[in-house]
C-alpha cells in the first residue's frame, strides 16, 4: 500500500532529520504532497508533526534531508519565506492580531502602497474579495476579536489562500470548531482543492480524516510509518499504525473504554449546586454529583458550559444560587476556597491558565499541592521527587526527566502534568474541561481510562468534553447546555451521541 | 457596536475629559478660555509633547522607554555647551545632537530586538547612561546666547487674539501630524499595531518584527533629542538635570491619551488630547493660584481613573 514518489507530486520531502537538546523529533522522515489533494498527516502525540510541519514552513531548520516544491529545492528559513515559495499555514492557535479589523489581517505585510502610503481602499477590496472566495460572510471592518473562533480560522485561511498559496498547511484547525462550522471549512477546503492547491490537514479527528482526505502518512516516533490512499486504509489499521500497535489491540483499547464499569457510584452528594448563575452568563441551573460519578456537560461551544464550571471554580463570581462540596457550604467561591473545599479544575486552555511552560514537571505536579500548604511547611525536595515520579509512572506521562520544562512535552503530556497538579491535592471533586483537547487518539484512550480510575476512586468527576462519544463512554449522567442554560438531563442508558445531539439541537431554529 | 473599536471609545472618553477640564475652568476662572491660554497650553509643554508622540508609537509596539527624559537632559547640555563653549554653528549641533539621539536609540533598540532583553531594563540602563553622559559634559546649567536663536525665539504664529505659538509648539504639532499618517498610513505604522497585538503572530505571518522594533526605538530617539533641542529653545539654555523623570510624565499622558500600555492598542491623536488634559491640569492649578503638587496629584489620580476605566471597558465588551 505504501505508495512511492509519482511526478505530479507538488513538495517532496526526503530523509528530514531534526534534533532537539535531548530529543530526537524527526529521523528520515520521507513526505510527499500532491497538487489537489487533502493529504492527512497522523500521528500520536510527540510523533513529530509538528515538528515536520514547521521545518516545512521555515520556523524550524531542518539538520539534514532535501525539500523540493514544484521540482525547486527549498529550504525556507523563515515563514514569510515559505510564504513566499507558495507555502501558507494556518495554525491551531489563530495566529493573526486580535485588535485589528478582519480586513487589515487578511492584508497586512501585503499592503499595496504607492510612494510607501498605504490605500485602505484597495486593502478592503481585495480582504473582501479574499473573504469572498473562501464564501466567508463576515464585516470586514469588525474587529478581529469581536468574532468567533471558527471566522477567525477562516480569515486565516482566507489570508493565506490570497498568497497564492500552492500548498495549504492546516494544523489542528478544526479543534475549536462545532460540527456545522467543521462542514463549512470542509467546503471550502474542498474548492481549494479543486483550483489544485495541495493541502495538508493535521488532525486528530479519524472521522474528518476519512471525510475529507485523499491520502493519508502516519508518523510515529519521529518516523514516517507510511503513506496510504485513505479508502484502502481501515480506519483499524490507521489508529494501529499511530499506536505502533496490531488492530486486535486496538480493539481491545477501544472495548475498555467503551464499556464504562459497573460500580455504581454511591448516594452520598459530593456537589450539590443550586440554581448557580451569573447574569448574562449562565441562567441558573441545578446540578448534584456523587462520589463516584462522572457528569457530563454537554453543548456547543458558547453553550455556557465552560462558564458553568467557571463558576463552580469561583473563577467568575456567581450572582445568583448556592453551592456545596462534600455537604459544606462555600460562600462567595473563590478558587482559593474551591481548593480549600476539594475541588480541582484543569481549564480548557492549559498553555494560558494551566501549566507554567518554563516551569519544569517536578514543579508544575507540586504547585498546587505546595500552595495548599504555605510557605512554612516546605515539601523537602526528595518528597517532590517522589511524588512526581509517582504521578509520572501513574499517568505515563512521557518525560525524559523530572526536571524538564513543560514547554519541551507534547500537548497530551502537558495535560497529564496539569492532571497530576490536581490529584496531587487529592481533591474530592475534579472539573475537566476539554480534557482530550488537541491531543490524539491513544492519549485520548489513556486519558478516558484515567478519569474511570479517577471516579473508581471515589471522586466526583465533571467533564465538558465537545466529543460526544467521548462522553457516552465516560459519563453517568450528562447535562446537556443550549444557550446559556441547562435544557435537560440524561442518566445511564440514555448517555448517548444521538440522545445528546438530539437534545442540543431541540428547538435550535426558535 | 461592531465597527466602533476600543480605541475610539478610549479616544472619545479622553476627548470628554478635556472637555469638561476646559469648560469647567472656563467657566470658574476668568480668562481661561482666552487665546493666550490656549497657546500655552502648547508652548509650555512642547517639548514634553515631542517626546510623547515617540514614546506613544513605541507603547503601541508593546515596548516602553525609560530613557527619554536622560536623553533629552543629555540633548539639552550637550547642545547649549557646543554653541555656548565651543562656538559651534547652532544648527550643525542640532544635527549632531539628533545624530546622536537616534543612534542612542537605535542601539537600545538592538539590544532588546537582538538579545531579546526586556525593554524596560534596557533603557533603565539607558536612563542612568544617558544621565551620566550628560553631567560629565558639564555639571551645571549653560546659557546659550546665538543670534540664531534669538530668531527662532522670535518665530511666532498668530493664533489670534494677539497670542501665537511658539517654534517649539509648531514643531510638535508638525511631527503629530506626521506621526498620524505614519501611523495609520504606512506599512512600518500599522506593524507596530500587529507587533504589539501579538509579536508570536507578526513573526508567523512574516512581518519585519526586528526592523519595526530597532526602527520604533530609533525613532524615539530621535523624538528625545528633537524635545530635547525644543527645550534648549524654550530655555535658552542647558542643563543636565533638565527633563529628570520627564519619561514618567511622558507615559502618564500616552495613557491618559488612550494608548493601552500593554499595546496594540492606542491612537496617536491621543497623545495630542493626552497632552492636552496634562497642560489643562496645570493651568488650572495656576489660575486657582494652588501648588503645583496638586496638578501632580491630580495627573496622578486621572491616571488611575483612566487605567481603571480602560479595564472596565475591556470587561463591558
Amino acid at each position: 500500500m505504501d505508495e512511492t514518489s509519482t511526478p505530479t507530486a507538488l513538495l517532496v520531502m526526503q530523509g528530514i532529520s531534526k534534533t532537539f537538546p535531548g530529543v530526537r523529533a524527526l529521523s528520515d522522515v520521507d513526505f510527499e504532497v500532491r497538487s489537489g489533494e487533502v493529504h492527512a498527516l497522523m500521528g500520536e502525540n510527540g510523533a513529530g508533526k509538528s515538528t515536520l510541519i514547521k521545518v516545512l514552513t521555515g520556523v524550524h531548520r531542518r539538520d539534514s534531508g532535501s525539500m523540493t516544491l514544484d521540482q525547486h529545492d527549498i529550504s525556507p528559513q523563515a515563514p514569510i519565506e515559505a510564504e513566499r515559495l507558495g507555502i501558507s499555514t494556518v495554525y491551531q492557535e489563530v495566529n493573526l492580531i486580535p485588535q485589528l479589523s478582519v480586513a487589515e489581517n487578511i492584508m497586512l505585510g501585503r499592503q499595496s502602497t504607492t510612494a510607501g502610503w498605504i490605500s485602505w481602499k484597495a486593502i478592503r477590496q481585495r480582504a473582501q474579495q479574499a473573504v469572498d472566495r473562501v464564501d466567508l460572510s463576515v464585516d470586514i471592518d469588525c474587529e478581529l476579536r469581536r468574532c468567533s473562533t471558527a471566522v477567525q480560522q477562516m480569515v486565516a485561511i482566507a489570508r493565506a489562500v490570497d498568497l497564492d498559496a500552492k500548498l495549504l498547511v492546516l494544523d489542528e484547525p478544526t479543534s475549536s470548531l462545532d460540527t456545522k462550522e467543521v462542514e463549512e471549512l470542509f467546503k471550502v477546503l474542498l474548492r481549494l482543492r479543486e483550483s489544485n492547491i495541495g493541502i495538508v490537514l493535521v488532525t486528530h479527528f479519524l472521522n474528518q480524516v476519512y471525510r475529507i482526505a485523499d491520502r493519508i502518512t502516519v508518523l510515529r516516533n519521529g518516523q514516517r510509518v507510511g503513506t496510504y490512499a485513505t479508502e484502502q486504509l481501515p480506519r483499524i489499521e490507521l489508529v494501529g499504525k499511530m499506536l505502533g500497535k496490531a488492530p486486535q489491540e486496538v480493539a481491545e483499547i477501544e472495548s475498555r473504554t467503551a464499556t464504562v464499569s459497573d460500580t455504581t457510584p454511591s448516594s452520598e452528594k459530593m456537589l450539590e449546586v443550586s440554581q448557580l448563575g451569573r447574569k448574562g452568563t449562565v441562567e441558573p441551573f441545578d446540578l448534584d454529583i456523587c462520589r463516584g460519578e462522572v457528569v457530563g456537560l454537554a453543548g456547543l461551544l458558547g453553550s455556557g458550559r465552560t462558564e458553568a464550571v467557571r463558576l463552580l471554580f469561583g473563577l467568575d463570581r456567581a450572582t445568583t444560587g448556592k453551592l456545596k462540596v462534600d455537604g459544606k457550604r462555600i460562600d462567595k467561591p473563590t478558587p482559593r476556597k474551591a481548593i480549600r473545599a476539594g475541588v480541582a479544575f484543569c481549564p480548557e486552555d492549559r498553555k494560558r491558565e494551566g501549566v507554567i511552560l518554563d516551569l519544569s514537571v517536578r514543579e508544575n505536579i507540586m504547585l498546587a499541592l505546595q500552595a495548599s500548604r504555605g510557605l512554612s511547611d516546605a515539601l523537602s525536595y526528595k518528597q517532590q521527587l517522589e511524588l512526581s515520579q509517582h504521578y509520572i509512572d501513574a499517568l505515563k506521562i512521557k518525560t525524559p526527566s523530572t526536571e524538564t520544562p513543560v514547554g519541551n512535552l507534547s500537548g497530551g503530556n502537558q495535560q497529564k502534568v496539569l492532571l497530576a497538579r490536581w490529584l496531587a491535592m487529592n481533591p474530592k471533586v475534579m472539573i475537566l474541561d476539554e480534557p482530550t483537547r488537541g491531543i490524539d487518539v491513544g492519549a485520548k484512550a489513556e486519558m478516558e481510562t484515567l478519569i474511570e480510575s479517577l471516579r473508581k476512586r471515589g471522586m466526583a468527576v465533571v467533564l465538558i468534553s465537545s466529543e460526544l462519544e467521548e462522553m457516552a463512554r465516560t459519563c453517568q449522567r450528562v447535562s446537556v447546555m443550549r444557550d446559556r442554560m441547562k435544557v435537560g438531563e440524561l442518566a445511564n442508558e440514555d448517555v448517548t451521541d444521538q440522545k445528546m445531539m438530539e437534545m442540543i439541537a431541540q428547538h435550535h431554529d426558535d | 457596536m461592531n465597527r466602533i473599536s476600543e480605541r475610539h471609545v478610549m479616544l472619545a472618553v479622553t476627548a470628554v475629559v478635556l472637555m469638561v477640564l476646559f469648560f469647567g475652568a472656563s467657566m470658574r476662572f476668568d480668562g481661561f478660555s482666552s487665546p493666550f491660554v490656549i497657546a500655552d497650553l502648547f508652548n509650555e509643554t512642547a517639548f514634553l509633547g515631542i517626546t510623547a508622540v515617540g514614546m506613544t508609537l513605541v507603547i503601541i509596539s508593546g515596548g516602553i522607554d525609560l530613557s527619554v527624559g536622560s536623553v533629552i537632559g543629555f540633548t539639552t547640555i550637550f547642545v547649549a555647551t557646543m554653541i555656548s563653549d565651543n562656538g559651534m554653528n547652532p544648527v550643525l549641533v542640532w544635527a549632531a545632537a539628533l545624530a546622536l539621539g537616534t543612534g542612542f536609540g537605535c542601539m537600545m533598540g538592538a539590544l532588546i530586538q537582538v538579545f531579546k532583553l526586556p525593554a524596560f531594563l534596557v533603557t533603565l540602563g539607558g536612563l542612568f547612561f544617558a544621565r551620566g553622559m550628560a553631567f560629565s559634559i558639564k555639571k551645571e546649567s549653560v546659557q546659550i546666547d546665538h543670534p540664531l536663536y534669538d530668531a527662532v525665539g522670535d518665530i511666532a504664529l498668530p493664533i489670534g487674539g494677539g497670542a501665537s505659538l511658539s517654534f517649539p509648539a509648531i514643531l510638535f504639532l508638525i511631527l503629530i501630524a506626521i506621526v498620524v499618517v505614519i501611523a495609520h498610513r504606512t506599512r512600518f505604522g500599522r506593524n507596530l499595531y500587529a507587533i504589539g497585538g501579538s509579536e508570536d503572530s507578526s513573526l508567523l505571518m512574516g512581518l519585519p518584527v526586528t526592523s519595526t522594533k530597532i526602527g520604533v526605538y530609533t525613532f524615539n530617539g530621535f523624538c528625545s533629542a528633537l524635545a530635547g533641542i525644543a527645550m534648549t529653545i524654550y530655555m535658552d539654555s542647558g542643563n543636565p538635570i533638565n527633563a529628570v523623570a520627564l519619561e514618567l510624565d511622558a507615559i502618564a499622558v500616552v495613557v491618559i491619551g488612550g494608548t493601552l500600555l500593554s499595546g496594540g492598542t492606542g491612537l496617536v491623536a491621543g497623545t495630542l488630547l493626552g497632552i492636552l488634559i496634562y497642560a489643562t491640569i496645570y493651568q488650572i492649578t495656576y489660575f486657582a493660584n494652588l501648588p503645583a503638587s496638586l496638578a501632580t496629584i491630580s495627573i496622578g489620580t486621572l491616571l488611575l481613573i483612566f487605567i481603571l476605566a480602560q479595564q472596565s471597558l475591556r470587561r463591558l465588551r
